[in-house]
């Protein structure tokens, strides 16, 4: 890294921005400046008013009150064409690239000062600007055949595709495998280098602290602290995340219980291993194979078994067959072949409800997708899988004192943070969706349970509370099944872990130490590891 | 809410005015004539008269629409079904007792509406196929089919006339006691209120809703949507059938193939006015009721074209469509109108003071 001084002229300053949404006071009189040649963390919790401020710089919100100075002179950025212009790229944290296009394609699409496309000054445009970026990009490969972390430099690409002064990546690692966040950081190092202003936006501390010049940190739609870069490089990064942790949960979380988990979130524990082998098998999955969906891997020839009390992680790049995994178990896609038992028997024929009510549960990833009916009250939402059951439907009518009633309970317990029952969950931030998904999931007698991105999103404190839900449900008596992308969590929770790849489970690791390495080496298709299942 | 509901109508009364007034004619003339034919000197039974198809055929739109389905092919249902009721009816109400006779021929109604929805539903539920290509093609066939109906000799056609229309039914349904209204209109609102009752209170109109919003959150909740697709397209085709068992027999009496049977078209936009509520749609239907019978009255009197009052309701569409966009945009906290819109309507001012 090349020294550099805080003196350096500021390219962008947002001072005093203020927006409310109804109800809600978004950001609060926020100051932010970025520099040339830096990388500038906004770290906050979710609903901490990150969004919203990225929103207002890339034109996409208006603020109600504060401004915004490119190279100290004000200006209104009125829309997300006005911020382009003033060379303000934005990568979005789920790529929007068109898939059905190539790569040269959706690089042209933004790209509407001309009438006719220039497909060969598009093509010199991109040697360039990977060039710069010292990456290799194809462009005549279709946008859906590439991998997320590919997927990722394009959408970097775009944004520089115009020059850009400013380059806003909205958590841009949560997709992402450890080799493409290596890759990430090399790829801002050379953004840097060029003196590109980078906002990096992310939940995870360790990414801020090695990838940050500078920390900012939102709570509460205020900015809570910020760390300079001196401090940033002189302070041991102990000290800093500690003070981190304390600016964004306040003084509070000292005295709170929740802090004990809160560190267990920040070291990587050494956690299973500890499962009677003796156990009974709950869920048995036999030479199971089942299609894929668009872009999306099925799976094929997977065998799994889970026994009572065991937490299993299955670890694998996005896309692998992890969606085809899940709802094969839980029953929403027919398996083209093989068994699934549960408690030795076989449940392959039987309706996603049938299996709801055996007990093998599903908390799915796509949360707003498919989770829940947006435009209907939190305590509907609960009960969703039960409609038409007693008690809370009785000769086809609704009971809705029993709704209300059994809601508030669950709400209680869960910790939803709702004003009401009533409250269309639409409104709800992405926590407390997901705690909506693990009581309804989590209530009722649940015996097998698969997780899919269970914390994906999610705030530390949210974090902490889903692991410690699934630690419980398995010492309970329940297992299981955990399906994610970030090998640190499954490290931390699981007692095995099976690796996912290209739609096949290529291995299956005790978790010991030593056990991230074993993952990694099978992750990226060495056949050394042991086959344990 | 209600705002958004009531503001298009009178907007489209206001463009609809300055359209008259730009045909020449007095538009407080117009609309007073409106006022007379459909409410004054007992208009307003004739208003109550026409609302019982209008009010049935909402019904079952409002059903496929919460589920976010589209039957357009209502006219073939309903045209289909007043064909088969006219042609049994004049013998049926001779043979029968009436008490045995009408029910039926609303059970038949119902039961032709119904059929001519499964090719559509079966293709929806199965294959995915796009519902609105194949319930307005249904539509044709089925009015197509209708008509050769209507005509033939070897069918329902009456040999008595030269004219394309079946036999005329000697016994109508009887009227509500002190009016001319037939009680196919207590038929209607018994519908409504029904289908108000199944929409709110439950589980399969709430299997409904959940699919029309959320249908990957339906198949994750494990609700069967085939089966679910093909009832709401039978309740639908039902509910327009009704409609049509409804209108012959309490109103016309016989079916003529010139008779202008698409009712469907002018109550789709009452439909989504009401937000698809099945109550809230009653005072629409009765507002284009009035509209409507009124409107003959009025149309003639200024001598236009009695089709210049689905000039009105596509008028009602439009704002609708303005106004919810406008909603929308207020409630995601922007502004009412598009940057690029302001900036356009800005642009010549800001040349003026710059020059």
């Amino acid at each position: 890294m090349s020294v550099r001084t805080d003196t350096r002229a500021p390219i962008v300053e947002l001072i005093g921005i203020t927006k409310t949404f109804p109800g809600v006071l978004a950001n609060d009189r926020i100051d932010l400046t970025l520099r040339r040649g830096e990388v500038h963390c906004l770290l906050g919790e979710n609903g901490a008013g990150k969004s919203t401020l990225i929103g207002i710089l890339s034109g996409l919100l208006r603020p109600d009150a504060g401004k915004i100075l490119i190279e100290g002179v004000q200006t209104p950025v009125s829309s997300p064409r006005v911020a382009l212009e003033l060379g303000i790229g934005t990568v979005p944290q789920h790529s929007a690239l068109i898939p059905a296009l190539t790569v040269l394609e959706n690089l042209m699409l933004g790209d509407n000062r001309r009438f006719r496309l220039d497909e060969a000054g598009a093509r010199r445009r991109l040697a360039e600007v990977a060039g710069t970026l010292g990456v290799e990009v194809d462009g005549d490969a279709k946008a859906s055949e590439l991998a997320l972390g590919h997927q990722q430099q394009v959408e970097i690409v775009k944004a520089l595709w115009r020059g850009s002064r400013v380059l806003i990546l909205d958590e841009p690692t949560s997709m992402l495998t450890p080799q493409a966040i290596a890759e990430l950081g090399k790829v801002l190092g050379r953004l840097k280098e060029q003196g590109q202003a980078v906002i990096f936006i992310t939940h995870k501390l360790h990414e801020a602290l090695s990838l940050g010049d500078r920390i900012s940190i939102l709570r509460q739609g205020r900015l809570a602290g910020r760390i300079d870069g001196q401090t940033l490089r002189s302070t041991a990064h102990e000290e800093v995340r500690a003070e981190i942790v304390r600016i964004m949960f306040g003084e509070e979380a000292r005295t709170v219980a929740d802090l004990a988990e809160l560190r267990q979130e920040l070291v990587v524990g050494d956690a299973g291993g500890q499962v009677d082998a003796a156990a009974e098998t709950v869920l048995e999955l036999r030479t199971v194979s089942a299609p894929g969906e668009g872009a999306e891997l099925g799976i094929d020839d997977v065998s799994l078994e889970l026994r009572q009390g065991e937490i299993l992680g299955v670890a694998g790049v996005d896309g692998n067959g992890q969606r085809a995994l899940a709802e094969v178990i839980a029953g929403q896609r027919a398996a083209a072949q093989g068994q699934v038992l549960l408690y030795g028997g076989p449940v392959t024929r039987l309706s996603v409800s049938a299996r709801q009510k055996l007990g093998l549960r599903y908390v799915t990833d796509d949360r707003l997708g498919e989770g829940i009916v947006g435009v209907l009250p939190v305590g509907l939402n609960l009960f969703l899988k039960r409609v038409g059951e007693r008690p809370f439907w009785r000769r086809g009518r609704i009971q809705r004192a029993v709704i209300a009633e059994q809601a508030g309970q669950l709400i209680d317990r869960f910790d939803v943070r709702t004003p009401s029952v009533d409250t269309r969950i639409a409104t709800l931030s992405g926590g407390n969706v997901q705690k909506v998904l693990l009581a309804r999931e989590l209530s009722f007698d649940p015996k097998v349970v698969v997780f899919h991105k269970p914390t994906y999103g999610l705030d530390v404190k949210t974090t902490a509370t889903v692991r410690s839900l699934i630690g419980r449900l398995a010492q309970g008596g329940g297992a299981a099944l955990v399906i994610s992308t970030d090998l640190d969590e499954l490290l931390e929770i699981c007692d095995r872990i099976a690796v996912l790849s290209r739609g096949r489970l290529v291995g299956t690791v005790p978790n010991r130490s030593g056990a991230a390495e074993e993952v990694g080496r099978l992750l990226l298709g060495d056949s050394g590891a042991e086959e344990a299942a | 809410m209600l705002i958004r509901s009531v503001v298009p109508v009178v907007l489209a009364l206001v463009a609809g005015g300055i359209l008259l007034l730009g045909l020449g004619r007095n538009p407080l003339t117009f609309y007073g004539d409106i006022w007379k034919g459909g409410i004054e000197q007992g208009g307003w039974q004739d208003s109550a008269i026409r609302m019982a198809p209008f009010l049935l055929i909402a019904a079952g739109l409002t059903v496929i629409f919460r589920a976010n389905i589209w039957n357009l092919g209502y006219n073939g249902q309903f045209l289909l079904a007043a064909a088969l009721v006219s042609g049994y009816a004049p013998s049926l109400v001779k043979d029968v007792s009436l008490w045995i006779a009408f029910p039926v021929l609303f059970l038949l109604a119902a039961g032709v509406g119904a059929v001519w929805t499964i090719v559509p539903a079966l293709l929806k539920a199965f294959y995915g196929t796009n519902e609105i290509i194949t319930t307005l093609m249904m539509s044709f066939i089925g009015v197509d089919v209708a008509s050769i109906l209507i005509k033939s000799p070897s069918a329902f056609h009456d040999p008595s006339t030269p004219l394309p229309q079946t036999a005329v039914i000697s016994r109508l349904l009887p009227n509500i006691p002190g009016t001319r209204i037939h009680i196919g209109l207590l038929v209607a609102f018994a519908a409504i209120l029904v289908v108000h009752y199944v929409m709110t209170r439950t589980s399969w109109g709430l299997k409904l809703q959940i699919m029309g919003a959320n249908p990957r959150a339906a198949r994750h909740f494990g609700i069967s949507l085939p089966r679910l697709i093909v009832g709401s397209f039978l309740v639908s085709g039902a509910l327009v059938g009704l409609a049509a068992a409804a209108d012959i027999l309490g109103l016309w009496g016989y079916v003529r193939t010139s008779q202008p049977f698409n009712y469907g078209d002018s109550v789709i936009p009452f439909v989504f006015l009401a937000r698809l509520n099945a109550l809230a749609v009653v005072p629409f239907i009765a507002f284009y009721s009035v509209l409507s019978t009124g409107g003959d009255l009025a149309a003639s009197n200024a001598s236009l074209p009695s089709d210049f009052l689905l000039v009105l309701v596509a008028l009602i569409l439009l704002f609708m469509t303005v106004i919810e966009y406008m909603g929308r945009r207020r409630e995601l906290g922007q502004s009412y109108l598009t940057p690029g819109l302001k900036q356009a309507l800005r642009a010549p001012l800001i040349r003026r003071q710059t020059a």
